[in-house]
C-alpha cells in the first residue's frame, strides 16, 4: 500500500512504546531505519496489512506511555502496521480515553452517571472545575473529564485516575470524598511532566519484564500494581459483595475466599474441575449440557447460550473464534468487574471450555479501558495459566490448543455491542454491523464467532459440575440458574447480590437492608440506561426474564438502581439522554441525531418547557430510533425516558394517577 | 479450438411479497433492487450504485413482516416467503423522522429530491426549534469523543460550519454532510485506494476528516474527485460549481451534458462534460461505463481548463492556475 504521511517524527519514547507491543521493525518499510537493501524489494500486500488488529494495542501503548497520541506517534504506528494515517486517526478519535492533543500525564475520570449523581458527584465536579478549570484542559499537571458509569456504583460516587508513564499507574476514589478527589488530582512528584518532550529520559518499554526496579509480580502487567502515590488503596474486590462467603453462592462462591492472583487457591476451591469434565464430555457433550441447562445470555439480550454455541460449532468455515465481552459499560452494571477482579481464573477456565465447545483456538477477552485492576488480575491469570499448561498448545495434556488474547477498550460503550466489538478488536472503528449475517456465521475477522458476556461464561462452570438438568432445576422454568444483580442507589447496603432466579424486586431490596429510615422508593431503574423504570409500588415484579417481560420491563444486564424520594428524576433522564448522545457511534441518522434531539427536548422540559408538547415530540423521535436504528443502542435509547413518561407518569398533570405502560 | 466459457451457476428464483404483490426474483436480490424492477420508488441517500451499502441513513427502511425492527431496503436481501411492506405507517414514520432529523441538523439545500420526499412524508424539520449558530472552522474537528456541551435545548444543534477551501479544484462544505460514508468508501478500498479521509470522532460530532484535520494538500488526496462523484448532497463540489453557486450563476437547467472520451491517455474513460454558457463547469463519468464505473483521475476530472482557453485573458480557466 502506498501510504502518505505528514512530515512528523515520533520521539524515541513514543517509538519504544510502540515497538514494545509490536516488536522491533523489520526494515525501513515498516518504520525502521531505511537501508539501501530496502530499496531492492517491496513489502506490501496482506503480509504487511494483516496485523491491523494490533492498532488498538499500539495506540494504547503510546497513550499509556506519554499520555496522548501525537501526530508523530500516530504516523509511526501507521508505518509499523501499514495503516493509512486517516484511518488510524479515525480509530483513535473514536475513543474517549485517547487524546490527540497534548495533555498532562494524569487524567482524572469523575463518574457523573446516574448512580454517582444520586450520591453526590455534582459537588465533586464543581470542586474539580474550580481547581483545575473546565474538563479536558491541556495545561497544568492534571486534567479531568466527566465520565460515564465507571462500574463502581456500589460505592458511589466514584473517580478513577490514570497516569501515563513507563508503567502506567491508576488509583480510584470510591466513595470519593473531596479530600480523596484532591489526592487523585494532585500533581505527580516525578520529574518529566510530559515524556513526549523528554526523549530517552523515561525510555523504558511500557510492557515487558524489567520495567520496574523493585520485585516484579508473578507476571508483568500493563498497569503497575502500586497505586498512585498518596492515594488510598482500593478496597478488596469482595467488598462489593455484602454477603460474601454465603454458602448459597454459586457464581460468587470464591469471591473473598481466594487470592485472585493465586492459581493454587483457585484449584483448592474447585478450580479447573469443570474443564476436566468438559474434556471428558467432548465438545458436543459440553454443548448438550449447556443446552439442557437452559442458560441464556446475561449481557442483556438473553439469547440461549447452547443454541449460539451449537450454531458456531457447526459452521464449516474456519477458524472459529470466541469473544468474551467484558466491555461492561451499561450504567449501573459492575458484576463482571467483581468477577474479573475477585475470581479471574474462573473466567479463564470458562473461556477455555467455551473455546473447546465451539472449536475455537483463540479467544479474545475484550475488557473496558476503565478497569485497570480487573485487567491486571486477568493478565496475571492468563500468564500463570499458560505456565501451567492450562492455556497453550496442549491444554491439560488433552491435545486441545487454546489461548486467550486480551484487548482493552478505550472508553466507548458501543464496543460492548456484539458486532461493534469485532470492529474494535480488528483495529477499525467500533461501529455495529448490520445483521444478518449474524456473528455465528460471519463474526470476528469475518469468521464464525461466539460472543459471550462474562457472567454467562462463568455460569458454564457450575453447569458442568452439577450437570445441565440439575442446573435447570435452579430458578424458574423460563429463567434457570443463579443471577447476579447490581444493586445501587438509595438502599442501605448496595452491592453485588447473587440470587436464584425467582426472587422478587422486594426480596432483593430487603436483602440489601431495605431503605434507610425515612426514605421511600420513588422509582427503580431496571436494566441500566437501556432498561426501564418501574414505580416504587411495583416491588412484587419477579426478577426473571419472563416475569420482567410480563410486567412490561426488562432485566437487561441485572441493574437494579433504586432512586429514593430525594432523587431528581428529570435530571436523571437528562443524564440518560446525555449518555446516549455521547455514546452513539454516529453511524445511523436516527440514533446520531435522534439522541441529540431527545436530550434537547428533555433539557427544555427541565427548564420549564411544556411537557405535553415535548412528550409528543420525544415519542415520535423515540419510535424512529427504536424502529430504524442499526443496533441496540439506538433501539433502546428511548426506553428509560418512555418508561418514565408512561409508567411513572413523570410529566402527567399534578394529581393525575400514574398510568400503566401501554404495550 | 474449443474455448471454455465459465458461467456462473444459474441463480435460484425465489418468491416473496412486496406490498401485497407476489414477486419472483433471483436469489440475492435486495429489496431495493426488487422494488426498482417493479417500479416502487424508495428514497435513498447513502446508497450508491457503485458502492457497497453502508446502511447509514435509514431513509430507505422497509417493514419486514415478523421482524422487530425495520430493515434497510438497500442491503436486505429478499428471502423465500418474505413479506415486505414499503409504505406502512411505521415505515412512513421513520422516513419522516429521518428526513426531519437530517433537515434540522444539515443543510440539505443542494440535495436532489429532498423537497419532494419532505412533502410526501409530511416532514417538518423546523419543529425542533431554531438552528444553532454555525461552529467556527476547526471547532467541530477538535471535539473529543464521549463528551459534549449540553446547551439548554433552546436551539437545535447542527453540523454547520464554514466550507473548507484548501485547494483549487474542489470544496468541502461539511455543513451539507449527512455522513453517508460514500466519499470514504470511494477514496478507500472500494475504488481509489488512496485512503485520504476517514470518519473521525463519534456520535453527533462524527465528521469526515483527514488525519489531524490536515489540509487536503498535505493529505494522501490525489484529486481524482471520485468522492465528489458519489456525494449525494453537494457537500463535495467542484470549485467551479461552488463559486458559481456563491455568485448565483449556477443554473442546472441551462446545462447540457455531453459524454465523450478522455484524451489524456489510452485507457478510454468516458467523460460527461457539463456545459453552461459554452463553458465546462463540471465533469462526471457514467456509472454504468465499464471502464470507469463513474471514476476518473485528476486529469479527466479537473483537466478541462485548457479546452476553454480561447486566447483572451481574464477567463476563468486562466485564473485557475496550471491545470
Amino acid at each position: 500500500m502506498d501510504l502518505r504521511f505528514l512530515d512528523e517524527t515520533p520521539t524515541d519514547t513514543e517509538r519504544e512504546a510502540v515497538d514494545s507491543v509490536l516488536g522491533p521493525p523489520e526494515s525501513g518499510w515498516d518504520g525502521g531505519t531505511r537501508l539501501d537493501t530496502d530499496l531492492r524489494y517491496a513489502r506490501g500486500g496482506h503480509t504487511a496489512r494483516d496485523r491491523r488488529d494490533l492498532l488498538l494495542p499500539a495506540l494504547h501503548a503510546v497513550n499509556d506511555r506519554v499520555g496522548w497520541i501525537s501526530p508523530g506517534a500516530l504516523d509511526h504506528v501507521c508505518r509499523r502496521l501499514t495503516v493509512p494515517p486517516a484511518e488510524a486517526y479515525a480509530v483513535a478519535s473514536f475513543y474517549a480515553m485517547f487524546a490527540l492533543q497534548e495533555r498532562p500525564r494524569r487524567v482524572v475520570h469523575l463518574c457523573t452517571d446516574i448512580a454517582c449523581a444520586a450520591k453526590g458527584s455534582g459537588p465533586l465536579r464543581d470542586r474539580l472545575a474550580e481547581r483545575h478549570g473546565p474538563p479536558g484542559g491541556h495545561d497544568g499537571d492534571v486534567t479531568w473529564h466527566e465520565s460515564p458509569c465507571l462500574g463502581m456504583c456500589e460505592r458511589a460516587p466514584a473517580a478513577l485516575a490514570i497516569e501515563a508513564g513507563p508503567r502506567p499507574r491508576s488509583a480510584v476514589a470510591a466513595p470519593a470524598t473531596p479530600g480523596a478527589i484532591d489526592t487523585l488530582a494532585a500533581a505527580s512528584p516525578e520529574p518529566a511532566a510530559n515524556g513526549h518532550s523528554n526523549g530517552r529520559a523515561n525510555g523504558v518499554p511500557a510492557h515487558g519484564p524489567g520495567t520496574a526496579d523493585r520485585d516484579l509480580p508473578a507476571a508483568p502487567t500493563t498497569f503497575d500494581d502500586v497505586p498512585l502515590p498518596g492515594t488510598d488503596p482500593e478496597p478488596a474486590p469482595a467488598d462489593a459483595v455484602p454477603d460474601a462467603g454465603s454458602p448459597d453462592h454459586v457464581l460468587l462462591r470464591r469471591i473473598g475466599r481466594v487470592d485472585p492472583l493465586s492459581l493454587d487457591d483457585y484449584r483448592a476451591e474447585g478450580g479447573y474441575l469443570a474443564l476436566r469434565e468438559a474434556l471428558r464430555l467432548g465438545p458436543a457433550g459440553v454443548i448438550r449440557e449447556v443446552s439442557d441447562s437452559g442458560l441464556v445470555g446475561r449481557g442483556g439480550a438473553a439469547f440461549p447460550t447452547g443454541r449460539k454455541w451449537q450454531a458456531t460449532a457447526s459452521q464449516p468455515d474456519g477458524p472459529h473464534y470466541l469473544v468474551c465481552n467484558a466491555d461492561e459499560s451499561e450504567p449501573g452494571t459492575f458484576k463482571d468487574r467483581v468477577i474479573m477482579e475477585g475470581d479471574p481464573f474462573s473466567l479463564i477456565e470458562a473461556m477455555t471450555i467455551a473455546g473447546y465447545a465451539i472449536g475455537a483456538h483463540t479467544g479474545y477477552l475484550y475488557i473496558r479501558g476503565e478497569y485497570p485492576r480487573a485487567l491486571r488480575h486477568l493478565e496475571n491469570a492468563i500468564t500463570v495459566a499458560r505456565e501451567r499448561d492450562l492455556l497453550g498448545d496442549d491444554v491439560l495434556g488433552s491435545g486441545f490448543s487454546f489461548d486467550i488474547e486480551i484487548r482493552r477498550g478505550a472508553g466507548a460503550y458501543i464496543c460492548g455491542e456484539e458486532t461493534a466489538i469485532f470492529g474494535s478488536i480488528e483495529g477499525e472503528r467500533g461501529e455495529p454491523r448490520t445483521k444478518p449475517p449474524f456473528p455465528v456465521e460471519k463474526g470476528l475477522f469475518g469468521k464464525p464467532t461466539a460472543v459471550n458476556n462474562v457472567e454467562t461464561l462463568v455460569n458454564v462452570l457450575p453447569i458442568l459440575l452439577m450437570g445441565g438438568p440439575a442446573y435447570a432445576a435452579v430458578g424458574t422454568e423460563g429463567s434457570t440458574g443463579p443471577k447476579l444483580f447490581c444493586l445501587s442507589g438509595g438502599v442501605r447496603r448496595p452491592g453485588l447480590y447473587e440470587l436464584p432466579f425467582g426472587a422478587t424486586l422486594r426480596d432483593l431490596i430487603e436483602a440489601a437492608g431495605g431503605m434507610p429510615e425515612g426514605r421511600s422508593i420513588q422509582a427503580v431503574l431496571l436494566g441500566g440506561a437501556a432498561g426501564a423504570f418501574v414505580r416504587g409500588d411495583e416491588l412484587d415484579i419477579p426478577l426473571t426474564f419472563e416475569g420482567a417481560r410480563a410486567a412490561g420491563t426488562t432485566l437487561g444486564s441485572g441493574v437494579v438502581l433504586v432512586l429514593d424520594d430525594t432523587a431528581d428524576l428529570v435530571a436523571t433522564l437528562v443524564r440518560v439522554a446525555a449518555f446516549f448522545r455521547d455514546e452513539s457511534c454516529g453511524q445511523c441518522v436516527p440514533c446520531r441525531v435522534g439522541t441529540v434531539r431527545q436530550e434537547e427536548s428533555l433539557l427544555r422540559i427541565s427548564r420549564g418547557g411544556d411537557p405535553a408538547s415535548e412528550v409528543a415530540l420525544l415519542r415520535e423521535v423515540g419510535q424512529a430510533m427504536r424502529d430504524a436504528s442499526i443496533c441496540g443502542l439506538g433501539q433502546t435509547a428511548w426506553n428509560a425516558v418512555e418508561s418514565a413518561v408512561d409508567r411513572l407518569g413523570l410529566f402527567d398533570a399534578p394529581g393525575a394517577p400514574a398510568r400503566e405502560r401501554t404495550p | 479450438m474449443t474455448v471454455l466459457v465459465h458461467l456462473a451457476p444459474p441463480k435460484r428464483l425465489i418468491d416473496a411479497t412486496i406490498d401485497g404483490e407476489e414477486v419472483r426474483v433471483p436469489e440475492g436480490t435486495t429489496v431495493l433492487d426488487a422494488c426498482a424492477a417493479s417500479g416502487t420508488e424508495i428514497p435513498t441517500l447513502c446508497y450508491g450504485d457503485t458502492l457497497t451499502p453502508r446502511n447509514a441513513c435509514r431513509v430507505c427502511v422497509v417493514e419486514v413482516e415478523g421482524a422487530r425492527t425495520l430493515a434497510p431496503a438497500c442491503s436486505r436481501k429478499l428471502e423465500p416467503g418474505m413479506s415486505v411492506n414499503t409504505d406502512s405507517e411505521r415505515v412512513r414514520h421513520s422516513r419522516k423522522l429521518v428526513l426531519e432529523l437530517l433537515g434540522s441538523s444539515v443543510d440539505l439545500s443542494t440535495t436532489p429530491k429532498v423537497p419532494e420526499w419532505m412533502e410526501r412524508y409530511e416532514a417538518e424539520p423546523d419543529r425542533f426549534g431554531p438552528r444553532s449558530e454555525p461552529a467556527p472552522l476547526g471547532e467541530r474537528d477538535a471535539r473529543r469523543a464521549g463528551e459534549h456541551e449540553a446547551g439548554d435545548g433552546s436551539v437545535a444543534a447542527t453540523v454547520e460550519q464554514p466550507p473548507k477551501i484548501d485547494n483549487d479544484l474542489y470544496v468541502r462544505d461539511y455543513s451539507k454532510c449527512i455522513m453517508c460514508y460514500k466519499c470514504v468508501d470511494a477514496c478507500g478500498d472500494q475504488w481509489q485506494n488512496s485512503f485520504a479521509i476517514g470518519v473521525a470522532g463519534r456520535g453527533f460530532d462524527a465528521r469526515i476528516s483527514t488525519e489531524h484535520d490536515a489540509p487536503l494538500t498535505d493529505s494522501a488526496c490525489v484529486y481524482c474527485g471520485n468522492c465528489i462523484e458519489v456525494c449525494p448532497t453537494g457537500a463535495l463540489s467542484f470549485a467551479t460549481e461552488f463559486d458559481m453557486r456563491q455568485a448565483g450563476t449556477w443554473d442546472e437547467e441551462a446545462q447540457t451534458e455531453t459524454t465523450t472520451i478522455c484524451t489524456y491517455c489510452g485507457v478510454g474513460c468516458n467523460l460527461t462534460l457539463h456545459v453552461q454558457e459554452n463553458e465546462i463547469v463540471k465533469v462526471t463519468s457514467p456509472h454504468d461505463n465499464p471502464v470507469t464505473h463513474g471514476n476518473l483521475c485528476i486529469k479527466g476530472r479537473f483537466g478541462f481548463q485548457h479546452v476553454q482557453r480561447r486566447g483572451g485573458g481574464g477567463e476563468r480557466g486562466a485564473e485557475r492556475g496550471p491545470l
